[in-house]
């Protein structure tokens, strides 16, 4: 099983890279399946079901965080995606405070961009940014050839080895270099962990803990299935 | 996985990319899957183009696949060769290695830095020796495009429409020295034409544009038209066009005249009309002797 996270600022087009992505796997014979996290409201999961004929699923954080989410149940969505057969899990996640990133260690991070979000923001962002294997630029036909490139640099400057790949995904312009690199990943290895040191906090993740999965932690915890539930004292 | 990889890419295109002599565009299919009329056409260094036809006919498809290098892997099909070899098809550029600037109708600055401070992060991270020179000529460049004089203390949102586009083109001329430059309808964006296309011919570059005007179209070496998503002929610019860009000229200046008096609040009665058209009929007479 490989595992692609997928993160990003809403509306930045995760979604319609992923969906060329995608189709790309199909055509090549592979089997993707899709996570949607989102906090209150998403009708991706139905979209790509409908459109692709793929395993997908959608869960709502609802009261959590969605990287905190992401880190209680991913274990359980790795175990569904494999009863589904499915050799490419696609995780695609609503990161907000940008202090925390989603990523797991042997999965390719991905963070989707829009470079008419301004010059500064990959100054803005951290780890969401600096932790990914890959930064997708999106809607680049929308801003000055100076903007692309004073962006880029920025981006650079934060992450210093990320592969960056320029998209105008509307048109499947840029999605060639993201499947190559999604086919050439690495299998994820159980246990999983977080690639980085979430920031300091109250909860079980804030504080470090990186072990993935609801029995690893304590406090307000949650399964795939959304039932909330507390551990401790 | 990924270590060095951005390292090697740009030392790689920085190589690639020293001396392009040449760019061929091959050919491929159009709207209905048949194959294009024109089967390939070369730009060289020192080339104006245009491409031309009816509104939603591909010519914006034609020139994003010249800016991607296409290799057979757009829905057109069409093969970029650059001095007669293929771009691999996984080759990825760093935006400021890029061969080719490409301004399109929604091309936009989005900052709200001051010019003056925009320009210099630009020519910054593109390691120019006398930034501040630097910037000058691309603001000489840009006010002879425009009619009202860019200052460097304004902020980028401030600008006009006219301002933005001639900032744009001037920006990628001077700090960007792209070799190739990619022009998507400026002529809606209200620039100075005739002094755009003069000033462009002083530097050695590869400029295509798209376009529905035809002074820009006949000042050009040739022209690709386009229809149904295929290139169906190429034209090049014969004698004879070359005399009727002139009368184009003409027109042209005669109708920035009426705008200029419109502008300045002045009335257009008979006599200012006809003293203009006169003036080019005789004129255009006097040029086609000459």
């Amino acid at each position: 099983m490989k595992l692609i996270i997928f993160a990003g600022p809403p509306t930045c087009g995760k979604t319609t890279v992923i969906k060329q992505v995608i189709r790309r796997l199909l055509n090549k014979g592979l089997k993707p399946s899709y996570l949607k996290i989102d906090v209150l409201f998403a009708d991706e999961d139905e979209q790509l079901r409908s459109e692709f004929n793929i395993p997908t699923k959608k869960i709502y954080s609802g009261e959590l965080c969605p990287d905190h989410c992401n880190v209680v149940v991913l274990d359980e969505v790795v175990e569904w995606a494999e009863e589904q057969q499915a050799e490419y899990l696609i995780v695609e996640t609503a990161g907000l405070c940008l202090r925390c990133s989603p990523y797991v260690e042997n999965s390719l991070g991905v963070v989707v961009l829009e470079a008419t979000s301004g010059m500064n923001l990959p100054r803005k962002i951290g780890p969401m940014l600096t932790l990914a294997d890959i930064c997708v630029i999106t809607k680049i036909d929308l801003v000055s050839q100076a903007e692309r490139e004073v962006f880029r640099y920025r981006i650079l400057e934060a992450a210093k080895t990320i592969s960056i790949v320029e998209s105008n995904a509307l048109y499947g312009i840029g999605i060639d270099p993201i499947v190559r690199d999604i086919i050439r990943s690495q299998d994820i290895e159980q246990p999983m962990f977080l690639k980085g040191n979430p920031p300091v906090g109250t909860c079980t993740i804030c504080v470090g803990k990186k072990e993935i999965g609801a029995k690893n932690h304590f406090g307000v915890l949650r399964t795939m299935e959304n039932e909330l539930f507390y551990v401790g004292e | 996985m990924y270590t060095n990889s951005i390292d090697i890419t740009c030392n790689f295109a920085e190589n690639y990319f020293m001396d392009i002599n040449k760019i061929t565009v091959i050919g491929g299919i159009g709207k209905d899957k048949s194959p294009e009329k024109v089967e390939k056409f070369e730009l060289c260094m020192g080339n104006i183009i245009s491409i031309v036809g009816p509104t939603g006919c591909g010519k914006t498809t034609l020139i994003n696949d010249i800016e991607l290098f296409a290799n057979k892997n757009t829905p057109s099909m069409r093969t970029i060769l650059i001095n007669d070899e293929p771009v691999a098809e996984d080759f990825t550029f760093d935006p400021s290695k890029h061969p080719i600037a490409l301004i399109s109708q929604h091309t936009n600055f989005l900052s709200d830095l001051p010019v003056g401070e925009f320009l210099k992060i630009h020519s910054t991270i593109r390691g120019s020796e006398n930034v501040s020179a630097m910037i000058d000529e691309t603001l000489d460049f840009a006010n002879q495009l425009t009619g009202e004089a860019i200052i460097k203390e304004t902020a980028m949102t401030q600008l006009s429409g006219g301002q933005t586009r001639s900032l744009l083109i001037a920006d990628a001329v001077i700090i960007g020295n792209s070799p190739i430059i990619l022009l998507d309808e400026i002529e809606n964006a209200g620039i100075h034409r005739t002094k755009a296309l003069e000033l462009l011919k002083n530097y050695q570059k590869i400029f295509v544009f798209v376009t529905h005007d035809p002074r820009i179209a006949l000042l050009s070496d040739f022209r690709i038209i386009m229809k149904n998503g295929a290139m169906q002929k190429m034209i090049t610019t014969s004698d004879e066009e070359k005399m009727a860009a002139i009368g184009l000229k003409q027109l042209d200046d005669i109708m920035l005249d009426f705008r200029k008096m419109i502008r300045a609040g002045e009335e257009i009665t008979n006599d200012i009309f006809d003293k203009h058209i006169n003036y080019l009929v005789t004129n255009y007479q006097y040029s086609l002797k000459k």
